[in-house]
């Protein structure tokens, strides 16, 4: 019986946590509730995970209300694995958390760190799992206005002005997606998501051959896509990450760096080829040749500004800002190949950047600064963290056995199938920036002469070490075992392009 | 034991050295003899694998697909059976040298050293028993990344900016020009498998893949392999000299150089084919550039002082010899260029040896500096005599048969300016190898004579069996001739 609600129980579960958190203010408790729950809803996502591979799409009427009337929740491949990942690395980082919130948030206050860490998985967990795509609306915000709140509880002063510039370009983009909404709404009348792209399709048909049809659904797909690209952080719209991921607290970053971007392209991915489908896409409308084009130059510009900074969480937000561009990269080939490896892409990629930050959050509760002058020589004191640091390193330049090889090598193979040698070979050498923005940290931790912090640092808390470790391994394993991450990939990239093996 | 589990144990047991060296770090005389048997090991069960290869079987162990549509699989042919042959039984010796000259020194992190020393092998061992293009890529890069920590072992700013170099360049061509060049293959052929006779012969026969075409690729796998050395793209190997000397010796006298030019050879052999090299003759511009990287890299040579700079420059010399080979398509040149993978390997083994076991007995790097130092070591020198015979190429070392087939495929393809390149870089090789030992017995040391002082036993001995090794190839040169003429044969 239980089981047959567990998709709305993923959703409620953590929703309901957050205020249960606020009411019970004390920092053990709020701690255990939120930890307990994020491990929960990992449970249920790898429960969902398994029912999809095994039994095929699970939906979920609320409330009994049948779809389009009612709002509906539909676990396909996609959301799944989105969830899958979203919800691991949650509660990962949160078993990581305790001593570094402790070090960074002051801790009358910590309890409204848990609660909005809860807010903040729900929304995300939310906008994979609803198929009403006002709710994927609602649950944009909720996350978004979590991650304002978690931002701005960041030590420095910056912090609070790092979250209102976040504030004010997330909040646009939510306009624009609600507009591209309201929009698609008038010209439908549904907001089943399902429902709506079999409606636009009847509004496409009735247009013949070549594309005369209703400028509302260009006007909607625009303000869609922008609004997505803003919240993707898509070079040029990319401007709000950089302060947001350096000013947060450490955990924070950790957190939305593996997921929220990724929630994002998931919702992209929905948009696009769902509602509005590949064909209007890329065929009528060239979304295709302009994603790859600011993917391209997205990727050269952000790392080529990390390469150039000298805060080590600035740099791997500039590093953020690439790697969304290679996903997007991939998706933007519109083939399954191209889809796949943009899909896994943001799974590894989760993993990597996750374990990274993680890395990064250990250094900065030993050494108390990120800038890259302070961290010099700490492969001396602290072993075990830096190394962890080489080993996810290794994985963003794309190194064979580690995860990031496997997307490398997925786009270029379906770069190279679909005679994109250009992007072919600009990906490869785009990927050489990595080895030097993460190869000059390598340098920074191993060769110099310890900084003085550096030097009486100590070794990070061992449950921090083992979680950072879990991550960073992961990101090896999946280099190697890719039977899981790429299939599922593969079937998803399939689904969504509809085709049928 | 089959040949199957021969193979699982000729990568294991390279990963279980590593296993244990890490978890007996603490006490160094076991540490070390976990590396001594298991290298000793892993050369008995290559040996007993060699019997098998050799009398014409194809061993084959198909790990599984690691990214969907490629797969891990390893199928061992005579080169790469050669090849394993060299590195296993020369980790062996460089252990022991090791062992004398890392304590003889009182180096630093000598369980980091053992560990990465043993990862290297592994990835060695894999690449040589590497059964299609994506498996030999996954091991060439692993070793890159496992002896980065063995170059920039001293952890100082000469390590660091020596790494940069040798990181830089070995990764930068291989992601740019050899991954780009592994997918480009895969596109037109549909497959990556290593076959007899090649596999972008048929390719080319439909259509798919033009001469132009063909010879660009052929760039890009020759530049890409960067760990061959070929010029421009050879500054890594000096740079790597930074490295504590076995280093230097196994690795960038054997192991990391020799997967560079074997995979030259490989995929000269079992992707492109010779037939289709030598009908289309997309090859000859890279005969040049191998010229010239031998005649270049020869001359650079001579202007080095320093022992261990000169040697580099030498092996890049060497190392052109044998994508020279393989370019040149013949049957002989390449026969002559696998096996000169063996007799280089032995010859310039020794005369890394020798240069580290200077520095631990007299603590000189410049030759200038070793005026009159043969007569207090006169079996390093003696050695480094024999050894520099072979890499010459005259009787009684090894190398005078693999020089000899190689200016054999130059008359044979009417090269004759490289048959040329090939005895003028002869005569510059006498000319800054011979002057060293000369230097070292025959001019008479400005004040007495210095009394007999060896490195240590440890770092002697290996290098006296390492010189008698170059000196017994010589006679043993028809054997491996062969055991290598089965690759010539097309599918």
């Amino acid at each position: 019986m239980i089981e047959h609600h567990l998709p709305i129980l993923l959703i409620a579960i953590p929703l309901m946590a957050a205020p249960c958190c606020v009411l019970i203010h004390s920092r053990r408790l709020t701690q255990l509730l939120a930890l307990v729950v994020c491990w929960l809803c990992f449970g249920i996502s790898v429960w969902l995970m398994t029912k999809v591979m095994y039994e095929g799409a699970v939906t979920y009427n609320l409330g009994g209300w049948e779809a389009p009337y009612g709002i509906v929740y539909v676990v396909d491949y996609l959301s799944a694995f989105v969830m899958l990942f979203v919800s691991a690395l949650a509660a990962i980082v949160l078993t990581y958390a305790p001593t570094s919130v402790q070090a960074e948030i002051p801790e009358p206050k910590q309890y409204l760190f848990y609660a909005t860490y809860l807010l903040c998985l729900t929304g995300l967990l939310g906008i994979c799992i609803t198929g009403d795509l006002f709710n994927v609306f609602v649950f944009l915000e909720i996350s978004s206005l979590s991650t304002y709140a978690m931002i701005s509880l960041g030590k420095t002063r910056r912090a609070p002005l790092a979250a209102f510039q976040y504030l004010i370009m997330g909040t646009i983009g939510a306009t624009f997606i609600l507009i591209g909404i309201g929009l698609l709404y008038q010209m439908t009348g549904t907001l089943n998501m399902a429902d709506m792209a079999q409606k636009l399709e009847a509004v496409r048909a009735v247009d013949g051959e070549t594309w005369v049809g209703s400028r509302t659904m260009l006007v909607a797909f625009a303000f869609m896509t922008v609004g997505l690209s803003i919240k993707m952080a898509v070079f040029p719209l990319h401007s709000w990450l950089p302060n947001a991921y350096t000013y947060a607290p450490s955990v924070v970053t950790c957190f939305i760096a593996a997921t929220a971007t990724k929630v994002s392209v998931y919702v992209f991915l929905r948009v696009v080829y769902e509602i509005f489908t590949p064909t209007f896409a890329f065929s009528i409308l060239p979304l295709d040749t302009a994603l790859m084009a600011f993917s391209l130059i997205g990727i050269f510009v952000a790392s080529l500004a990390a390469i150039y900074q000298t805060n080590i969480k600035r740099l791997l937000a500039y590093s953020s800002i690439a790697q969304i561009g290679y996903m997007l990269l991939g998706i933007s080939m519109a083939n399954t190949a191209g889809l796949t490896a943009g899909i896994v892409h943001m799974f590894n990629h989760a993993l990597i950047k996750g374990g990274l930050f993680m890395v990064v959050g250990c250094l900065i509760l030993r050494i108390g600064s990120a800038k890259l002058e302070d961290l010099q020589g700490a492969g001396k004191t602290m072993p075990w963290t830096s190394f962890a640091w080489v080993l996810g390193g290794l994985g963003l330049i794309g190194v064979p056995l580690t995860a990031g090889f496997v997307s490398k090598w997925l786009l270029l193979t379906a770069a190279v199938d679909s005679q994109h040698w250009w992007v072919a070979t600009l990906m490869l050498l785009s990927s050489l920036l990595a080895l030097v923005y993460v190869w000059r940290v390598v340098e920074t931790l191993y060769f110099a002469e310890p900084s003085e912090q550096a030097a009486s640092a100590k070794e990070a808390p061992p449950l921090m070490l083992i979680t950072t470790y879990v991550v960073v391994g992961a990101s090896i394993v999946f280099g190697i075992w890719t039977e899981f991450s790429a299939g599922v990939a593969l079937e998803t990239a399939q689904q969504l392009l509809g085709v049928t093996q | 034991m089959t040949p199957e589990m021969m193979i699982q144990l000729g990568m294991g047991l390279p990963l279980l050295a590593m296993a244990l060296v890490g978890l007996t770090g603490s006490r160094p005389n076991v540490r070390e003899a976990c590396t001594l048997i298991t290298s000793s090991v892993l050369f008995y069960v290559t040996c007993n694998l060699a019997s098998f290869v050799f009398a014409g079987q194809r061993p084959e162990w198909n790990l599984g697909e690691m990214i969907p549509g490629f797969e891990i699989a390893f199928r061992v042919e005579p080169l790469g059976m050669l090849f394993a042959l060299v590195a296993s039984g020369l980790w062996i010796l460089t252990t022991v040298y090791a062992i004398g000259y890392m304590r003889g020194h009182h180096e630093k992190h000598q369980t980091r050293f053992f560990a990465c020393f043993a990862i290297a092998i592994f990835a060695a061992m894999a690449a040589a028993f590497s059964a299609n293009l994506f498996t030999l890529f996954v091991a060439y890069e692993a070793m890159t990344i496992s002896t980065y920590p063995l170059v920039t072992h001293h952890g100082d700013l000469k390590a660091r900016n020596g790494g940069r170099v040798y990181l830089g360049i070995l990764l930068s061509t291989s992601v740019a020009f050899f991954m780009l060049a592994i997918a480009w293959t895969w596109s037109v052929c549909g497959t990556l498998d290593f076959r007899e006779g090649g596999i972008l012969g048929l390719a080319h026969a439909e259509g798919k893949i033009s001469d132009t075409q063909l010879g660009v690729l052929l760039g890009l796998f020759a530049f890409g392999i960067g760990k061959a050395a070929l010029m421009p793209f050879h500054r890594w190997l000096p740079a790597a000299m930074v490295a504590p000397t076995p280093v230097s010796a196994l690795l960038h006298a054997v192991a990391v150089v020799k997967v560079g030019v074997f995979t030259v050879l490989k995929v000269c052999v079992y992707i492109f084919g010779i037939d289709l090299m030598s009908q289309t003759g997309i090859s000859d511009w890279l005969c040049y550039v191998a010229g010239a990287t031998i005649l270049l890299a020869s001359l650079v040579a001579m202007t080095k002082d320093n022992l261990k700079a000169r040697l580099a420059y030498s092996t890049v010399s060497q190392l052109a010899y044998i994508t020279l080979g393989a370019a040149l398509a013949t049957d002989v040149s390449v026969i002559g260029g696998g096996m000169h993978i063996a007799m280089h390997a032995v010859g310039k083994i020794t005369l890394f040896f020798c240069a580290g076991a200077i520095y631990v007995g007299a603590h000189k790097t410049n030759i200038s500096d070793m005026r009159g130092l043969g007569r207090a070591m006169p079996l390093t020198f003696g050695a480094f005599f024999i050894a520099s015979l072979s890499i010459i190429g005259v009787p009684p070392g090894g190398g005078a048969w693999s020089k000899w087939l190689l200016a054999l495929g130059t008359v044979e393809s009417g090269k004759l300016a490289l048959m040329a390149a090939l005895m003028i870089s002869s005569l510059l090789n006498i000319a800054y190898l011979i002057p060293i030992p000369i230097r070292g017995f025959m001019t008479p040391p400005g004040e007495k004579p210095k009394t007999f002082k060896e490195a240590p036993m440890m770092c002697v001995v290996p290098l006296c069996i390492t010189a008698v090794g170059s000196v017994a190839l010589f006679f043993v040169a028809e054997q491996i001739y062969e055991w290598l003429k089965p690759i010539t044969l097309g599918g």
